[in-house]
């Protein structure tokens, strides 16, 4: 498994927040919100495919 | 070692984690859950020699694959299962936890019902 997938949420995440703060300080809340939301799917479709890599693995090894 | 790669693993993701939970908590869960993955695969290679290893004595030792088989299945479930609940529990929904963990146990328990079945039918050929 690559340990770059790790760095790559951390960074995306402190990427995010520091966006996040300075669109906040810049008085655009919504679209301080929307990039929060783009974020989260952006994560999350990472976390989903090795999800189902993980499954798959679990599936071969206990012979589902 | 692999020890040593995976405690490294799990300090710097928990470093990283508590950096991120104060200003995104949703992303800093993902980040748990992409590392209780990559670990949990680092892991099974391991777990995939030992059942091997369990296949080939159970077959020298003339034991039914099917019961083998079984519990492999059941083992799976719970690792699956346990995964699940504790992300959900770290995430604080104590309430989606408990209802995973009780759709665990139910398919353990459907899935033990032939041997209890086969049990009682043992049992009542004992019996004249």
């Amino acid at each position: 498994m690559d340990v770059g997938l790790i760095f790559k949420i951390a960074g995306i995440g402190i990427l995010i927040s520091v966006l996040n703060i300075i669109l906040k300080q810049a008085g655009k809340e919504e679209q301080a919100q929307m990039l929060t939301l783009v974020g989260v799917v952006i994560v999350f479709t990472l976390v989903v495919r090795l999800i189902s890599v993980l499954f798959q693995n679990i599936r071969g090894v206990f012979g589902f | 070692m692999e020890i040593i790669r995976i405690v490294g693993l799990g300090l710097l993701a928990t470093t990283l984690i508590v950096i991120l939970r104060q200003q995104k908590p949703e992303l800093a869960l993902h980040l748990s859950i992409a590392v209780g993955v990559i670990i949990f695969t680092l892991v099974l290679s391991k777990v995939s020699d030992m059942i091997d290893i369990f296949q080939d004595l159970a077959s020298k030792a003339n034991v039914n694959m099917l019961y083998l088989g079984l519990i492999l299945k059941i083992l799976g479930i719970t690792y699956i299962t346990e995964f699940g609940v504790q992300i959900c529990k770290d995430a604080g929904e104590n309430a989606v936890a408990s209802k995973i963990e009780l759709a665990g146990k139910v398919f353990i328990l459907v899935l033990a019902i032939p041997l209890l079945s086969a049990i009682f039918d043992y049992v009542v050929k004992l019996i004249p």
